[in-house]
């Protein structure tokens, strides 16, 4: 239909200039649609951050950097302060991928190196369905599942296990609630687990046969071959997904609400409860009264647009600084 | 050529009726804000349509929501499970009133105690929550409880997470009943607590507490109730022990002296008689009282009048506590007193 028409447009022009030209602004229109695409993108980013700074403005006018600083959460004197959900956001975020990192990159190395065949395409696709999982899913699961199992038959155990040395006893101490910031991790870890095996799968199949069986054929073990030549090779790759995880981390609302404590104090002791700056947000928010009240969740969102960002950007840093390095050792 | 004109066709008068369908339901009523009666007004709604063929479309947005809805006059009503205070109303030009009572009931998971078995007043439930009453078999829980045998079980509090009416009625009770609480905490949707985790909505805080050895929460009374809860008996205003019962709500609405308060700002918190339980609260409605629309006002006014006069059994189903006629006498002076007589029906 579409090659019709163009012969018979062709047939139709005096020369052939004038159909190049033709097909000439065909192009710029085809370029604008995409770029009329991709500025929507901007649009809408510069829209939201628009509508967060002025919705934060009162609240940041009233407190100003001691908003940053202080983890005072009282919505009675409307006395505000962000610190014990930035603290909780980072902290449950860092130990979520400190657990996932190097179980998806396990799972990765099974699936493409050892893995029999057979068991091959369910495992991948039990990976996959995790990721499907709604978070709904995930927090009920661990508040009536998960957290009761963990308060009886882990956290009791490493209560009793590190009661007595330094620093570790301040890490598992108080009650066991069954509920708090390492249950929290645990829970995210196993959320993000998918994106971080399933990149890191991808990237792993793409590093070449030809460079695996040549280190092979030199006599390297498979620990060799993985560590020396497939990880190396997939580096910005795994980094690449280890990054979508723990943007979904940071971010992530209703896992974390149902398990982590929901309290806003900073704590030594990972099992004691905390909360997050998405928990705090999703709680508290519908029933705000008051505007410095809702300006001061509002600026709770613009702060974890700016951990997110930094985060991010420290990691993209540290990747360009890791290929540099080690583009200057092979050269 | 043709199938695609029928199309086309079919298409137009879809569209045709999607907007005949919004023409009838410009006659409906929209109102915004709390969540806890979302499914008591959803079923007058539906009851009330059946009648009248007037429908209700009501967002269960929170509290906050409906408040900023009705002051931004996107909606016909607000509602709230907090009262404005009676500046708050002047300011805004608007009124309210109470619908429906909900109770707040304490809830605990000690070994060996069966629900009722247990009885608290308002000081020590407020210095448990405080943190400084730790343990069960705490001296002041003791002389309560004399006869029940109660462990050496520390105290861990389990409150809601999320900004509710729960949290409100609650707080608001511990405030009337313990200076420290007051002082050191107040009465809000949610507050910055002393002590213990925080679970989102009922249904976690009832999870927390039946998986936790010496957890205390509190539910909605629905929940409470259709869970079976290990509730725990409040010592009331007037010193009785009191169950938590569709009666014991309602009577603590039947002596509260609503014609000297002003918009209804009351909490049904520590009321006196005998039979009243001292932790519930009513949600409320917010209208203009110079309406723009009056005659969406008065359609308004007259789906409440219908409900207090057909609904209670409706409400009764879902454990929800119907006002007593004392106070739904008050409500309609109120409108008399406070609406532009053409606005009430």
């Amino acid at each position: 239909m579409l090659d019709l028409a163009l012969s018979e447009n062709i047939a139709a022009l005096p020369t052939r200039d004038a159909a190049l030209k033709r097909f000439g602004r065909r192009d710029a229109r085809f370029r604008l649609l995409t770029l009329a695409a991709a500025l929507l993108v901007v649009a809408i980013f510069l829209g939201i951050m628009v509508s967060l700074v002025t919705g934060a403005l009162p609240a940041l006018k009233a407190f100003g950097w001691g908003f940053l600083a202080s983890s005072v959460w009282n919505p009675v004197t409307e006395k505000f302060g962000a610190f014990a959900a930035i603290y909780g956001t980072v902290v449950s975020a860092f130990l979520a991928m400190i657990i996932a990192v190097p179980l998806g990159i396990g799972i990765a190395i099974f699936l493409t190196e050892l893995c029999p065949r057979a068991l091959k395409r369910p495992i991948g696709i039990a990976i996959e369905l995790l990721a499907g999982i709604p978070s709904i899913i995930y927090g009920i699961w661990g508040l009536f599942v998960f957290a009761p199992y963990f308060q009886v038959h882990v956290e009791r155990g490493l209560i009793q296990v590190f009661g007595n040395i330094p620093y570790l006893q301040d890490l598992f101490a108080g009650p066991p609630y069954g509920i708090g910031m390492f249950t929290a991790a645990l829970i995210l870890s196993i959320m993000v687990l998918p994106f971080i095996s399933a990149v890191t799968r991808d990237v792993f199949e793409t590093v070449p046969h030809l460079l695996k069986e040549a280190a092979y054929g030199l006599g390297c073990t498979t620990w060799e071959v993985m560590w020396r030549i497939v990880l190396p090779f997939a580096r910005s790759g795994v980094v690449g997904g280890a990054m979508l995880a723990l943007g979904r981390a940071l971010g992530e609302t209703m896992a974390v609400t149902f398990v982590i404590g929901n309290a806003h104090h900073i704590n030594e002791s990972l099992l004691a409860p905390a909360t997050t700056i998405s928990a705090t947000i999703a709680n508290e928010f519908s029933e705000a009264l008051g505007d410095r009240y809702v300006s001061s969740l509002i600026a709770l969102g613009l702060i974890l647009f700016a951990v997110t960002f930094v985060v991010l950007a420290v990691a993209q840093i540290m990747l360009k600084s890791l290929e540099r390095r080690s583009g200057g050792k092979s050269a | 050529m043709k199938s695609v004109f029928n199309r086309l066709v079919g298409l137009a008068v879809g569209v045709a009726l999607v907007g005949a369908v919004n023409v009838a339901s410009a006659a409906d009523l929209s109102g915004a804000g709390a969540t806890f009666p979302y499914p008591i007004y959803a079923k007058w709604a539906e009851a009330y349509k059946k009648q009248t063929g007037i429908g209700l479309n009501y967002q269960a947005i929170g509290s906050g929501g409906g408040i900023a809805q009705i002051k931004a006059k996107t909606v016909d009503f607000g509602a709230s499970d907090k009262p404005l205070s009676p500046g708050e109303l002047d300011a805004a030009g608007l009124t309210q009133f109470p619908t429906v009572i909900g109770g707040v009931v304490p809830v605990a998971n000690i070994p060996g105690i069966k629900p009722g078995e247990l009885v608290l007043d308002g000081a020590t439930l407020a210095n448990i929550c405080l943190g400084t009453v730790k343990f069960w078999d705490d001296a002041s829980i003791k002389k309560l409880n004399s006869g029940v045998n109660l462990p050496h079980l520390a105290v861990l509090g389990v409150h809601r997470s999320d900004g509710s009416g729960t949290n409100f009625i609650f707080t608001n009770y511990l405030s009337k009943v313990s200076l420290a609480w007051a002082a050191n905490v107040g009465a809000a949707t949610s507050v910055e607590w002393p002590s213990g985790i925080g679970a989102k909505g009922n249904e976690g805080v009832a999870g927390n507490v039946k998986q936790t050895q010496g957890a205390l929460g509190y539910v909605e009374y629905a929940y409470a109730k259709q869970n079976s809860l290990t509730y725990i008996r409040m010592i009331n205003h007037d010193g009785k022990a009191v169950d938590p019962t569709a009666d014991a709500f309602q009577a603590a609405s039947a002596k509260t002296d609503w014609a000297h308060a002003p918009g209804f700002y009351v909490t049904l918190t520590n009321q006196p008689g005998a039979n009243a339980w001292p932790i519930a609260g009513a949600t409320f409605i917010l209208v203009y009282k110079h309406p723009a629309d009056v005659a969406k006002t008065k359609e308004v006014l007259n789906f409440f009048k219908w409900a207090y006069a057909n609904g209670d059994d409706m409400a009764k189903s879902l454990d929800y506590v119907p006002l007593p006629a004392t106070t739904v006498n008050a409500i309609g002076n109120s409108w008399r007193a406070n609406i532009d007589a053409s606005a009430v029906p």
